[in-house]
């Protein structure tokens, strides 16, 4: 029962992390129809910031934290800026590659600004301290993971919901043509769609590396296409959908292992595999609304 | 090189024209390597097959990508197939046994090997069968679905090699392959493909793969069977790919999961996307840029001494440059050299009498 | 005897709670030209879309020529000679002219892959046929002379006729056209009817169209059916439609000025 516990935690923990990112995706999505293949390198930027943060210039924790997502955030705005607006009439697939050429690239500059030989994120005592709750040592980390998420979500509920900002992301989500007709700032509004979700990766990007504490230049890509899957999993262009996807995606795989340790050298395939299951059972996902294409 | 679509209305002339061109281009290119064999610059030797073997992967990329407007990113696990069944059939059975230190290699493989030709072309049918299994459920999805699907495969496989020790050696990889992927070879499989891929899309196959990228809806409708098709399309791309990844693993002798990562789809599709998709002169020429550019651009990673700017080199300095270029590219030049479109004879004729002022209708295509 | 081409018996299609049609049946005869009229959103482009394969009807029987086609993929049914043309024109927009046309004769192509790209003797000369039946074709609807032009480059009225000059191509039985004369002016309309009427005789073909101008309709359609919301609530000559009540009430009182 306890170690079921501690499996639980972890997996829940491990899923509001992919939830963290897979909103980035989602919303993303939902205003450009593209996958971003650039986020994973955003998140993977994150940590390298609090790398330097933290262990370089031995910042107070808070102010490296605030620093690593504002820079973040303000990479995804530039991506935006200079990557996919030039192409936003152009074929989707054309905006697609780039958002691939994207993530070549900021894999090679990490390479070269940060070095290709993995390093240690540093850890910060207040999160990473093992708690015991009975007869059951988990650290704390792994409750406060879910928790953020989900005061992180209320919040993001609230502004999409009760700001204009937020009501002109969802116009443009539901209807890109109709939104800008109606006079919605198209530029202001994608800006802060990419500056949120980044800074949400970026989010991510610290818990994570308290979590795994390795930090490579490629560190950013299979978690980020991960989330991607969880994106989908819950139905793309859903927010809610993202964070359940992500807490099912983060559950399946801890538990798979859990339960048969055998399996853990393919815990990268589990993902794969449940995205194709959900793609030809409910290719919507799991809260997505049914289109079809009008002919 | 040029793409022939037999027009009645064509006037023969110009044909004839075209052949005697492309036979003098052949020739030519003959005599190059011929020379190349001789040349004792083993720099200049290696990167010369490097473009050949690039020459195949992207024209493998291209059909799916390019031609049938499919967006597939399963390219790495394809070559990863290939690279192992060559690697596994050529290996000499004495280094086999030193290598598999930890679980011996299985039965027969131990001891078998074959001629290079023949792994190429199993491996190649082990990547089209792969790609038929992958493609039942894949092919169904649309646009970037699929596209993160067959991402998805790709890494499956990896992921299955890595674990598959009896078979691979895991994550040790493997080592001591015959260096059999020389000039003659690389050149001659680039041939191959190249002609392959111009009979191929010009023929009646070809065009209805164009459709579907044009228009699904309308394609079906006019009685191409989109499954069958893409299948088709996809199964060949694969078999090309491993028979590209085979080449690779000889010209690397050690191959490892390592190689087949993600990185190594987009690598190939940044000469697809610089060329042109759907466009084979386009991939063949931005094969020969993209590799000799990478090779050129090493100097970035070197010192350099400009005037006051002293830096003691970075490695990999050339690889951002390199990846910024391709971002230029994509943003401003997206249709890449030459979109969809060939240089043929009558084309580069048409544009040379364009430039001498001759106002001639362009019988470019 | 006229036999009847196409049977479509008691069809519904639904998409959620909508209904957009409901318990169609209707039937056209060997050459004969039938339209299917009614106002926006009545349902007679998902009629077409069931008939041809796009969508698979929640209910009913699809014949073709004696041939449950009911379900079967678009691909299938264009080889069973069905074939149309689309209301917003969806041609091969970066090919040429002659290749859209080329491209729609593939389905009757025997040659395998293999024996298509060696190019050997049999696919030559398959090859052969379907470029003369494509010019010969092209000849006819009067677009020979922009043979090598990108389709997308035509002024609107030469793509619906190519879009037409596909679909025959495909060698059908029956020809579904979704508004061919969708923003033509009367006089280019008057040519499209003579259009019409000449390729059912060239090509002894069984036609049905969607139309919105009604002189294009009464002029060249032996049977009019009007949907209404997904339902049918005429069927006759074009005499008895522009007769009846309900009609005049549903679609014609409302669209007088545009007939």
């Amino acid at each position: 029962m306890a170690t079921f516990f501690q499996h639980m935690t972890n997996a829940l923990s491990v899923g509001s992390l992919y939830a963290l990112m897979a909103i980035g995706y989602t919303m993303v999505y939902g205003v450009l129809r593209l996958i971003n293949f650039a986020h994973g390198e955003i998140f993977m930027i994150a940590m390298y910031m609090v790398f330097y943060g933290l262990a370089i210039f031995f910042l107070p924790w808070y102010v490296s934290f605030t620093l690593a997502i504002v820079i973040t955030a303000l990479l995804g705005v530039a991506a935006e800026r200079l990557a996919y607006r030039p192409l936003r009439d152009a074929p989707r697939i054309s905006i697609l590659i780039s958002a691939i050429a994207v993530s070549y690239f900021l894999q090679n500059l990490a390479t070269v600004l940060f070095g290709g030989r993995p390093l240690t994120f540093p850890q910060v005592p207040l999160f990473t301290q093992i708690m015991t709750l009975g007869s059951v040592r988990i650290p704390r980390l792994s409750i406060l993971v879910p928790l953020i998420t989900l005061v992180l979500l209320a919040l993001l509920m609230l502004l999409l919901k009760r700001t204009k900002t937020g009501m002109a992301m969802r116009a443009v989500a539901r209807d890109y043509d109709a939104a800008r007709l109606m006079g919605i700032d198209l530029n202001f509004t994608i800006a802060t769609t990419f500056f949120i979700g980044s800074a949400l990766a970026g989010v991510g990007a610290i818990m994570w590396g308290m979590k795994y504490p390795q930090i490579n230049p490629t560190v950013g890509s299979m978690p980020g296409i991960k989330c991607f899957i969880a994106a989908v999993l819950g139905g793309i262009g859903n927010t809610a959908g993202a964070v359940l996807g992500g807490v099912v995606l983060g559950i399946v795989e801890i538990m798979l292992v859990a339960l048969w340790p055998s399996l853990s050298g393919y815990r990268d395939a589990f993902a794969f595999i449940l995205l194709i299951v959900v793609l030809l059972v409910k290719p919507t996902g799991l809260l997505g609304e049914k289109t079809t294409e009008k002919v | 090189m040029q793409t022939k679509t037999i027009r009645p209305s064509k006037p023969a002339k110009r044909s004839w024209v075209s052949l005697i061109l492309t036979l003098i281009l052949l020739s030519i290119v003959c005599f190059v390597l011929f020379k190349l064999q001789g040349v004792q610059n083993q720099l200049v030797l290696r990167i010369a097959r490097l473009c050949a073997i690039n020459i195949t992967l992207a024209l493998a990329m291209n059909l799916i990508n390019g031609f049938t407007g499919i967006f597939s990113l399963g390219q790495a696990g394809f070559m990863a197939i290939g690279a192992y069944t060559t690697a596994l059939l050529t290996i000499p059975a004495s280094k086999k046994a030193m290598m598999f230190m930890l679980t011996p290699l299985v039965k027969p493989l131990d001891t078998l090997t074959l001629p290079f030709g023949l792994t190429l072309i199993i491996g190649g049918l082990i990547a089209a069968g792969a790609a038929f299994l992958i493609g039942v459920p894949c092919l169904r999805l649309r646009g970037d679905y699929l596209a993160i699907a067959t991402l998805g495969f790709s890494e499956i496989i990896r992921v299955l090699i890595m674990n598959a020790q009896s078979l691979t050696n895991g994550a040790q990889g493997l080592k001591s392959i015959p260096s059999n992927a020389t000039i003659w070879w690389t050149y001659g499989i680039a041939f191959i493909v190249i002609v392959f891929m111009a009979l191929f899309t010009s023929s009646s196959y070809g065009r209805a793969l164009k459709a579907i990228r044009e228009d699904e809806i309308a394609a079906e409708s006019m009685g191409v069977s989109l499954f069958a098709h893409k299948m088709m399309a996809f199964m060949l791309s694969a078999f090309f790919a491993a028979v590209g990844g085979g080449l690779l693993a000889a010209y690397n002798g050690t191959i490892g999961q390592d190689m087949f990562r993600v990185i190594q789809t987009y690598n190939v599709l940044m000469i697809v996307v610089m060329g042109g998709m759907g466009s084979i002169t386009g991939s063949v020429i931005a094969a020969f840029i993209v590799t000799i550019g990478q090779e050129w651009l090493r100097v970035l990673d070197g010192p350099i001494n400009l005037g006051p700017i002293h830096t003691s080199g970075i490695a990999g300095m050339r690889m951002v440059v390199f990846s910024a270029l391709l971002l230029i590219i994509i943003v401003f030049f997206r249709n890449g050299l030459f979109g969809t479109n060939e240089a043929t004879w009558s084309a580069i004729g048409g544009r040379l009498s364009a430039l001498a002022g001759h106002k001639k209708r362009g019988t470019a295509e | 005897m006229r036999k009847k081409v196409l049977e479509i018996n008691d069809v519904t299609m639904q998409f959620g709670g909508l209904i957009a049609v409901n318990n169609l049946t209707m039937f056209a005869d060997y050459q004969e030209i039938v339209a299917l009229i009614g106002p926006n959103g009545a349902g007679k482009t998902t009629a077409f879309n069931m008939i041809t394969g796009v969508y698979k009807p929640t209910s009913g029987h699809i014949v073709l020529n004696k041939e449950n086609i009911t379900g079967m993929r678009p691909d299938r049914i264009a080889l069973r000679g069905m074939a149309r043309t689309f209301q917003n024109i969806r041609l091969f927009k970066a090919l040429t002219v002659m290749e859209n046309v080329v491209i729609a004769q593939h389905l009757r192509l025997k040659s395998s892959w293999l024996g298509a790209t060696a190019r050997l003797p049999r696919y030559r000369a398959e090859n052969r046929i379907m470029y003369e039946r494509a010019e010969e074709l092209l000849d006819y609807m009067g677009l020979l002379d922009v043979r090598n032009e990108i389709a997308s480059s035509l002024p609107y009225g030469m793509q619906r006729k190519l879009e037409i000059s596909r679909a025959l191509a495909t060698q059908p039985v029956m020809l579904l056209l979704d508004e061919p004369a969708a923003g033509m002016n009367p006089a280019e309309s008057l040519d499209l009817t003579r259009l019409i009427q000449g390729i059912r005789e060239h090509f002894n073909l069984t036609i049905l169209l969607i139309e919105h101008h009604m002189d294009v309709v009464m002029d060249i359609s032996d049977r009019i059916y009007v949907l209404d919301y997904g339902n049918l609530i005429a069927v006759g000559t074009p005499d008895e439609i522009q007769a009846n009540d309900d009609v005049i009430h549903a679609y014609l009182g409302v669209d007088e000025n545009e007939a």
